[in-house]
């Protein structure tokens, strides 16, 4: 890898907005878009004529610039859709990002959105679709299912100790998102109630998996040197880092499925850009991709928040909780706040945001310095993923 | 002269005991036994793989100069089936590929055209696989007496483990069973008209007429492998031709079985070679719109491939279907439904025209440099990034272990859970599979697994088939 340069202090965000995430019926996906909009140009004292150029994050919900054109009839400016998988919110966002950073333009606009709703389908509407038409049957659950198989077999763990881990992840989550007006699913579930749950996928079982919802997230961002012309607490992009995986583990016998290389690669290079020597105790928050319990488990180890094999005594020990050495999930995470694919690196900004400012309510973090998004597109063994530094 | 130089047979491993049947039918079928059911991913294609893969056991493919699929029970009434099972087989694309079908005595004709092309010297090495998945209507008698298998043959003059003596056929214009191209299920004539005016009479015909043509007698035969669709009957023209039933006459496995149709001949001669020694004379009997008979003589040569599968260890490797109903929707007898998950996306022919070869054989890549093995075949090699420097590699027959694996319950399957496992290759390479015929509870990181060929979707009239692995069978 080359050295990373990267953006550090350049940018500042200076205004952002998200819905509720939910089952949507009534609202489309203009509806969302608009109304994340709407309210982080509210924050940021702006109207859309202030937005030179535009990035909008989707997987399946929309093609082109017109995604955001067309519903908040932006004129004439430029507007690019970016799509990668899971991470597209995050990379629309590293889009607009850049583009300030380069002195291209001074103000732009990143919004990730999606609409799984209006499908009907349980899980993703859609999986692979490779063209050679032979390739197994396969979800997310059961893909990620696979993480936890091993996971448990090589550190010695039964299922039940296996799956009581990887519970607790979930009651933590869940009990984030009963503070958090904007979550969608709003209960606290018991480990029990985790243990002996429906099984999606074994190991997993229904409460090991994110919900599927619709929502969108939106980030207004400016040069970090004007940013307090707009207001007194910007905050600052710290790192912006995507590493994307070349399908290593569907064909490399060597890949173990207790680890995602990406999420370690752009860990190291975001980290290195931010200037941080021991995440573990820099990182104030986190975000982090929890599609699956079993997936932040492990995202913990491969972001050096825990030791290798050892993240079940901070999960136990409740390291990970709002008033632990490192909260992760403030906001519920993708469990509890629910999971429109496009929209979900930019809410996780959104709650970092927040708790820099200090206006994350009962969720608030005391004095946060940096937090960190976690965005992991794919599936274990094929994945693209992002991890972004904010911070004062 | 043309004789049979290697043996093979398939027999799925599920069974369904007859009992369950008769219960489901309040009673009316009170018929002793089992039947052997194919998975829900298996068909006549996959089955007849299956058998010859075990039948070339040890033997170079590219000497196969023919290969002749017969079944009634092709998945496709258009398009040939032959070709599907050459690419699985991973054969030489100028060989003569083709099917027999029609009638139930499609595997003795193509056996018989397989030994005539050989003494003809238009072919070397003639590979016959013959499979059967008929069906029975619901509540009906065939529903409980059919059962489904395959075997194979390679057919050559050299290193022949059984001679052929002679052969004899004669056709018969008759409506005993039959299937329209309106049909899904077999249909037939009364049992009493039909047994009358056909098995009982022309079997006795027509092997007797090939006994005199080799100038042997009956006494001459060790074993006799003869169609019966009922084993009633076929003591019944035991005692016509003058066998001792006990003695000389092969099981038909009606108890363990079923009637494999076109198949059923042939296995059961599959199941006397494995039986005979050296020196021994061995008849098959066709039946089915008249009756082909085989006399053969086993040479020194059947000693060296009794380490196939064939019928015994194929019977003995046996799992046993729950229900009836599991039954019932493995064959689509019943319209359940529909899974709450996108329908499948559709079946790109250029697609599958493009990895005819690498995606129906399972043949990846070994990058001549690093020397990893990789599946599906890559322009870059994943671990040294060297480029287009790579050599074909054969993953179906390398040793296999369970790297992980789990039970989706989202993935839409006919027998959910969909077992999905990581597989790694014992000379290097992992492909990711759906496993099949598992028992979830069995499913072990570590196990050793083998790769098998079968139906990955149905979509629009095209069988799609690929690999998946499962626990090694026998």
């Amino acid at each position: 890898m080359g050295s990373i340069k990267g953006i550090r202090d350049k940018v500042a965000i200076i205004g952002m907005g998200c819905t509720k995430f939910g089952e949507h019926w009534d609202k489309s996906k203009n509806d969302l878009i608009y109304e994340a909009t709407r309210d982080a140009l509210a924050d940021a004292k702006m109207e859309p004529k202030d937005i030179e150029a535009a990035w909008g994050g989707t997987w399946v919900s929309g093609f082109d610039g017109r995604c955001l054109a067309d519903p908040l009839k932006l004129q004439y400016i430029p507007v690019t859709r970016v799509e990668n998988a899971c991470a597209s919110g995050s990379d629309a966002f590293r889009n607009a990002c850049y583009a300030v950073a380069a002195g291209a333009y001074d103000i732009c606009l990143a919004v990730g959105f999606e609409k799984l709703k209006d499908s009907g389908w349980s899980g993703l509407p859609d999986q692979q679709s490779l063209p050679n038409n032979r390739y197994p049957d396969r979800t997310a659950p059961g893909m990620f299912a696979l993480m936890a198989t091993t996971y448990f077999s090589k550190y010695k763990l039964s299922p039940e100790e296996g799956k009581r881990m990887i519970g607790l992840v979930s009651v933590k989550s869940h009990h984030n998102g009963t503070l958090n007006p904007r979550a969608h699913l709003r209960r606290e579930v018991t480990i029990e109630q985790v243990m002996n749950a429906p099984i999606v996928a074994w190991p997993l079982g229904l409460f090991d998996c994110c919900g599927v919802s619709d929502g969108a997230a939106a980030a207004i961002v400016c040069r970090a040197d004007v940013a307090k012309k707009y207001r007194t607490d910007p905050v600052y992009v710290k790192a912006l880092q995507i590493s994307v995986c070349p399908s290593e583990g569907e064909l490399r016998a060597d890949y173990d499925f207790t680890t995602v290389k990406a999420t370690v690669r752009a860990g190291e290079a975001a980290y290195a850009e931010a200037g941080i020597k021991n995440p573990r105790e820099e990182i104030s928050m986190a975000e982090l991709h929890d599609c699956f319990s079993i997936t932040e488990a492990v995202t913990c180890e491969d972001l050096k928040f825990s030791p290798k094999g050892k993240v079940k005594q901070d999960i136990e020990s409740g390291f990970f909780n709002l008033d632990g050495g490192l909260p992760v999930q403030p906001d519920g995470g993708l469990k509890s706040f629910g999971h429109p694919i496009g929209a979900s690196g930019v809410r996780m900004l959104f709650e970092m945001y927040l708790q820099l400012q200090g206006k994350a309510d009962k969720r608030q973090i005391k004095n946060p310095k940096f937090g960190l998004t976690h965005n992991l597109g794919g599936i274990p063994v094929s994945n693209t993923v992002s991890v972004l530094i904010i911070g004062l | 002269m043309a004789g049979i130089a290697s043996y093979g047979a398939y027999i799925p491993l599920y069974r369904l005991n007859r009992a369950e049947i008769n219960s489901a039918w309040g009673g009316m079928f009170p018929v002793p036994g089992e039947k052997a059911v194919a998975s829900y991913d298996e068909d006549s294609i996959t089955m007849a793989v299956a058998a010859a893969r075990d039948c070339l056991k040890g033997i170079d493919r590219n000497k196969v100069d023919r290969l002749y699929f017969a079944s009634t029970t092709s998945p496709y009434k258009e398009k040939l089936a032959a070709s599907i099972i050459a690419g699985a087989l991973g054969l030489r694309r100028d060989i003569y590929a083709m099917d027999f079908a029609g009638s139930l005595r499609a595997g003795t004709n193509a056996l018989r055209a397989a030994i005539d092309a050989v003494d003809a010297k238009a072919a070397k090495y003639v590979l016959v696989t013959c499979a059967e998945t008929r069906l029975g209507a619901p509540k009906g008698d065939k529903e409980i007496t059919f059962g489904d298998g395959a075997a194979a043959f390679l057919v050559s003059s050299t290193g022949v483990a059984t001679s052929i003596e002679g052969s004899y056929a004669i056709f018969q214009e008759f409506h005993e069973n039959w299937r329209s191209d309106k049909d899904t299920f077999v249909r037939s004539w009364e049992e009493r008209f039909i047994r009358e005016a056909g098995y009982t009479k022309l079997v006795p015909e027509a092997v007797n007429a090939a006994l005199k043509q080799c100038k042997i007698t009956v006494a001459d035969i060790s074993k006799a492998a003869i169609f019966a669709a009922d084993p009633r009957l076929l003591g019944n023209v035991a005692g016509k031709i003058g066998f001792d039933a006990f003695a000389q006459l092969q099981d038909p496995m009606f108890m363990t079985v079923g009637n494999t149709g076109a198949a059923l001949p042939l296995m059961m001669l599959v199941a006397a070679m494995e039986d005979a020694g050296p020196e021994q004379r061995l008849m098959c009997v066709g039946y089915g719109d008249g009756c082909d008979v085989l006399i053969m003589k086993t040479t020194e040569a059947i000693e060296k491939i009794k380490d196939r599968r064939g019928i015994k260890r194929h019977l003995e490797a046996k799992k046993m279907i729950p229900n009836y109903l599991k039954y019932v929707l493995w064959r689509g007898l019943m319209e359940t439904e529909p899974p709450p998950r996108p329908p499948i996306n559709h079946i790109s022919v250029p697609a599958l025209w493009r990895d005819r070869e690498w995606g129906l054989s399972l043949t990846g890549q070994r990058c001549k440099k690093c020397k990893t093995p990789q599946y599906p075949p890559q322009r870059v090699c994943v671990i040294c990034q060297s480029e287009d420097n790579f050599e074909p590699y054969h993953f179906t027959d390398v040793k296999a272990t369970l790297n992980t694996f789990s039970h989706d319950n989202l993935a839409a399957s006919i027998d959910p859970p969909t077992t999905i496992a990581a597989v790694d290759f014992a000379e290097g390479g992992r492909i990711i599979f759906n496993m099949t015929d598992r028992d979830p509870e069995e499913v072990k990181t570590g196990m050793p697994l083998e790769m098998v060929f079968r139906q990955v979707h149905y979509w629009e009239g095209i069988h799609n088939y690929w690999w998946k692995c499962a626990p090694i069978r026998c």
